[in-house]
Order: C-alpha cells, then sequence, then structure tokens
C-alpha cells in the first residue's frame, strides 16, 4: 500500500466519521461539527493528491485547501449563529424537538 | 507507511471519533480540537506548512472555540439528556459504515501499487503568497468579499432581536 493510500483511507475514515455524526447526533452543533469534519476530510485529500500527484509546483492543491478552509469557517460562522437564533426562538437545539416549521 | 504517519493519524482518529461520540458537548469540543491539531501536523508532514498553520488558527483558534461557545449558550436549563442520539441511530451509522467501505473499496482497488516517486514539494510561505497575489489574486478577493458578508450575516442573525429593537427605539 502506497504513503497515498494512507492518506486516502484516513481521509475516508474522516469523512465517515462525520457523516456518522451529523446523521446521528440529536445536537445541531455537533451535526455542524460533524459536517466541518467532512470538509476537512476532503482537504487532506486536496493536500495529499498535490503532494504525491504529478505537477505539486504549481501549488494548486495548497490554494485549494486554503480557499476551502476560508469557506468552511463561513459556513461554521453563519451555521452557528443560526442555530443560536433558533435556540433563541425555541429555547433547545435537539434536532429531534425542532420538528415544526411554524413561527 | 512510516511510523509519523501512523502516530499523527491515530491521534487524528482519535480526536474525532471521541468528539463524534462523547455524550459532554465540552468534551467533544476539546476532543475535535485533538484531532484538527493531528490533520494540521499531518499537513505539515505531507508539506503545507503554511496550510497546517492556516488549519490550526481558523479550526482549532476560531471554529472550535466558537463552537464551544455555542454550546455554553445553548445549553438548556434541563439536564435531563437521556440519549444524546437521535431516534435513527442505526441506520444512520450503518450509511456511515457503508459510505466508509466503498470509499475504502474505490481506495485500495484504484490507487496504483507502485508509489509516484516525486521529491517532497516545495510551498514556502513566500511562493504561497506570491501565487495567492499572482496566479490566485481574483478568488482571494472573492474569499475577502465572502468572509465580510459572513460576518456581517452572522452578526445580525446572532443578535437579539429585542433587544436590537429596544436599542432603536432609546435612540
Amino acid at each position: 500500500m502506497s504513503q497515498l493510500s494512507g492518506y486516502l483511507l484516513l481521509s475516508a475514515f474522516l469523512f465517515s466519521i462525520g457523516l456518522a455524526g451529523a446523521l446521528t447526533r440529536r445536537n445541531a452543533i455537533l451535526v455542524l461539527i460533524g459536517i466541518e469534519l467532512m470538509l476537512n476530510a476532503a482537504n487532506l485529500n486536496f493536500i495529499a493528491f498535490w503532494r504525491y500527484g504529478p505537477h505539486p509546483e504549481a501549488l494548486t492543491g495548497v490554494m485549494f485547501a486554503i480557499f476551502s478552509i476560508s469557506v468552511a469557517a463561513a459556513e461554521a460562522a453563519v451555521g452557528l449563529s443560526i442555530i443560536l437564533a433558533v435556540y433563541r426562538h425555541s429555547r433547545t437545539t435537539d434536532l429531534d424537538k425542532l420538528n415544526s416549521m411554524k413561527g | 507507511m512510516t511510523i509519523s504517519f501512523l502516530l499523527l493519524a491515530a491521534i487524528t482518529i482519535i480526536g474525532t471519533a471521541a468528539a463524534m461520540t462523547l455524550k459532554n458537548l465540552v468534551h467533544c469540543v476539546l476532543a475535535l480540537s485533538l484531532g484538527l491539531v493531528g490533520l494540521a501536523a499531518l499537513y505539515m508532514q505531507l508539506g503545507a506548512q503554511f496550510v497546517g498553520f492556516t488549519q490550526i488558527l481558523v479550526y482549532v483558534g476560531a471554529v472550535a472555540i466558537l463552537a464551544a461557545f455555542a454550546i455554553m449558550m445553548t445549553r438548556s436549563a434541563d439536564p435531563a439528556v437521556s440519549h444524546v442520539v437521535s431516534s435513527f441511530r442505526a441506520s444512520g451509522a450503518l450509511i456511515a459504515i457503508l459510505v466508509f467501505a466503498v470509499l475504502a473499496w474505490a481506495t485500495i482497488s484504484g490507487t496504483s501499487a507502485q508509489p509516484i516517486l516525486t521529491a517532497a514539494p516545495e510551498s514556502s510561505v513566500g511562493q504561497v503568497g506570491a501565487a495567492l497575489m499572482h496566479r490566485f489574486v481574483l478568488p482571494l478577493e472573492v474569499i475577502g468579499l465572502l468572509l465580510t458578508a459572513a460576518l456581517i450575516g452572522a452578526g445580525i442573525l446572532a443578535m437579539d432581536e429585542h433587544r436590537g429593537n429596544q436599542n432603536r427605539g432609546t435612540r
């Protein structure tokens, strides 16, 4: 098994654990953290393919990872503030209890 | 498959798995920080120092702390948290295991057996900065605009509406 396969397997594990957390946890904040873990798995793939790819001098993978981290940071800020707004409205972040779209 | 990769991968796996399985939410965020630090060390081991430091600054320094603050602000009054996982726990775990199986099968069967022998690429901070200022200057500006919009939008969303109306009324 090559070096690249190890990184890809680790990335697949990160994605799966993030998916499992996003699907099974009840707290909305932990669902958001699971989505962040899935984005991090994609970043690890970018860096691993940049390192073991044919043209690493172009820095494309590094740039992609940096922009992806920036977008993930914006997504986390907006998502957490949406969770705060929902909590202020309904006094809970339990996703099983947030089952109403009524005002 | 060096020993440093195995060590850092173990730290990352333990941290992220604990972040998704622990009961106490603050412990979850602390475990998440551990996993993200391990991931940043993996980036540095791969030769992307700038991405590793960015990862520590953005994720450990900002996102994890923001999540910790959000958990403290939304801690509900009733501590009766009987079960932390959702009602369809089994199906969610099954879906995740299936996704991992498919990804691992594709990785193991798809990549070539012989390693690609390339020297460790150079990605000093100076080179990254030059690339950001020359080739990637338009995406950099767009991401700056996006971050500004996200900052303003997050502030407006998290602002208490009633208190905002009161302030507007007194002015």
